[in-house]
């Protein structure tokens, strides 16, 4: 484990007023500059002296950044919004409550009162060994610790690991993604918008990112539209105490019933893989099918296909299929193997 | 800024972990300037000199020459090409990543590995037991009038250097150096799909000690910014309108009669007579 040190190392800090000046000093400073949400990943890594940022870029003065805003029946969320103001939000509870379910399972309330949606989204890997500061792929080096014969990797990887097995810890991303959100991104040449499912990458892309974001880039808000609005949805997710804690596994699904079929649907895990993983094997698997018992059991067994455990998470593979099984079904018919 | 860089292990060795990526660009910019130096040199100042001693040849023997001259034959042609494919695809899937166009490169890079390994082992017993082996390899000739030229070109009075053999000898120096480089890359490679997933080997990160992996990352690393110079020099040179010939002969085999009485010696790189055509498959 990291050791905590309390005294960060010295660094510039620029608190920008404005999304443009904060643009113009991400493209000055580069790859030297950090981007501050609410700043707890920030000063984890800060304090623990890994990250040495010569540049700190505070994104708490940006008043445009925050709030959330109705645009054609669905919503646009600033990145700097709080994970406690969507999980408060009327219309995230009434239309997209997935969202606020999955916000709600994030850390504490404490850290949801300072934490962001942006700042939840775009989150490192929680990996010990490399939150540890080892030289690992993640961190540039050329090795996993934690897929070694003898590694603690009891949270890591059963999907997508190409050499680092450290998976995504959000617990907002899969409600997102289920949501068909998009991610608005901005740099001093423009603004691109991204789907939220290709906004994460893993490390068979680039190892030491977890997401698209580059030098320079900001993401500024997500977008959900109204294709989802008032959906059946589900969100569940398991970890080792029931507040302050990272998941083990979280799901999340969309979905359209009509005449007890299932209509169209949405499902996504997160912290199976470096990535929030939509299943669209199971989508395809189980849409036109009745929404009970067996079809949820089909789809729990299509989304462990591929799955590899790692010595100690062999259990993260039944815990996914049963997950995915109640994310389609439901508790009620949940029936456990 | 080194050439290596450096990690501590977890118990405390500071151990080098690969080479610095800015190598790429240093092969790319250092392979590109040589070329154009090459290009401003052979175009504006080499002199322009008669091929030496190109009536040698008796009008007996040349008669005897086929008008299409068999320079390699398919098998050889095939891992030319197979070769060449699999080291643009391990150059593109090594380095574009680190330039820039992710994407997901780690597979197609040991499949791409793999089949430049098989390739080489073909390629080393079919030159071994079915070519003239040494007809690549630089001899006593070779130097000497390598020496020759180098004397000549900076204006030394020296004897006129007599005609290559089957290869040419940057032919024979390039190979030589691709040897090193492409040894070097595939052994190393091979031992470092022991630290990926690949449906061949139990991954095991601690096959060897973490001096002697980050030695191979190393190695690995500096044998493939290598070869992005080197490629280039072998496709610059294969495009270059002097050497076409010998380009087109490792597509369709073979080069004109006139050629090989103008650039080779037919004492040391014999050919099959044209009556006896059919007879003997030269060629590799």
């Amino acid at each position: 484990m990291a050791i905590v040190r309390d005294i960060m190392p010295a660094f510039e800090l620029f608190q920008p007023a404005s999304v443009d000046d904060t643009l113009r000093l991400l493209n000055q400073h580069g790859s030297d500059a950090w981007v501050m949400a609410g700043g707890l990943d920030t000063f984890d890594w800060l304090k623990d002296r890994i990250k040495r940022p010569k540049v700190v870029i505070d994104l708490s003065q940006v008043s445009e950044l925050r709030g959330v805003r109705e645009v054609n029946g669905g919503l646009e969320i600033g990145a700097m919004t709080t994970l406690t103001e969507v999980v408060r939000h009327p219309v995230v509870r009434e239309k997209f409550s997935i969202l606020s379910t999955g916000a709600e399972a994030a850390a504490s309330p404490q850290i949801r009162n300072q934490g962001t949606i942006g700042g939840n989204v775009s989150q490192d890997a929680r990996c010990w060994y490399y939150r540890g500061g080892w030289k690992c792929y993640r961190a540039g080096g050329n090795i996993c610790f934690a897929d070694t014969p003898t590694a603690i990797n009891r949270e890591h990887a059963i999907l997508g690991a190409d050499r680092c097995v450290a998976v995504n810890p959000s617990d907002s991303a899969p409600a997102l993604i289920a949501l068909e959100a998009q991610m608005v991104i901005r740099n001093t040449k423009g603004e691109r918008v991204v789907n939220a499912e290709d906004y994460f990458i893993g490390p068979s892309t680039d190892i030491t990112r977890m997401t698209v974001l580059k030098p320079g880039d900001l993401l500024t808000a997500i977008r959900i539209p109204s294709t989802w609005a008032g959906a059946q949805f589900y969100f569940e997710k398991v970890r080792d105490r029931q507040v302050w804690d990272f998941p083990l596994l979280n799901v999340a699904s969309a979905m359209v019933v009509n005449g007890g079929n299932i209509e169209r649907i949405r499902i996504v895990v997160n912290a199976a893989a470096a990535r929030p993983l939509r299943l669209t094997a199971v989508e395809d698997a189980v849409r036109g099918k009745p929404r009970n018992a067996a079809t949820g059991e089909m789809g729990g067994k299509v989304a462990i296909a591929g799955a590899e455990p790692l010595r100690y998470n062999g259990y993260k593979i039944p815990l996914m299929r049963n997950l995915v099984k109640r994310a389609i079904s439901g508790v009620e018919e949940a029936k456990w193997a | 800024m080194g050439v290596v860089e450096f990690a501590t292990s977890p118990w405390g060795q500071t151990v080098p972990i690969h080479v610095a990526f800015y190598l790429i660009w240093v092969a790319a910019i250092g392979g590109l300037a040589f070329l154009i130096c090459h290009a401003i040199y052979v175009q504006f100042m080499a002199k322009k000199e008669a091929p030496a001693h190109a009536a040698s040849v008796s009008p007996a023997l040349a008669a005897g020459i086929p008008e299409k001259v068999a320079r390699h034959s398919m098998a050889a042609r095939l891992f030319h090409w197979i070769m060449a494919l699999a080291m643009l695809a391990l150059l593109i899937t090594a380095f574009l990543p680190k330039v820039g166009y992710q994407f997901p490169w780690v597979t197609y890079h040991w499949i791409a590995g793999l089949v430049l390994t098989v390739s080489i082992i073909y390629h080393i017993i079919h030159a071994s037991f079915f070519m003239d082996f040494w007809s690549i390899w630089p001899d006593n000739i070779d130097i000497e009038d390598a020496k020759r030229r180098w004397l000549r070109a900076t204006g030394k009075p020296a004897p006129a250097p007599r005609k290559f053999a089957k290869y040419p000898m940057e032919n024979k120096m390039y190979h030589l150096i691709i040897v090193l480089a492409g040894l070097s890359v595939t052994l190393t490679g091979l031992f470092m799909m022991k630290r990926v997933r690949t449906p061949f080997f139990t991954r095991n990160p601690y096959l060897f000690s973490d001096m002697t992996w980050g030695l191979t990352y190393v190695l690995h690393g500096l044998a493939g910014v290598g070869l992005i110079a080197l490629i280039m020099a072998h496709i610059y040179f294969a495009l270059r309108p002097e050497k076409f010939v010998i380009t087109k002969s490792m597509v369709f085999g073979t080069m004109p009669r006139e050629y090989y009485l103008e650039h080779h010696d037919p004492e040391r790189w014999t050919v099959p007579q044209a009556s006896s055509l059919g007879k003997a498959a030269n060629g590799d």
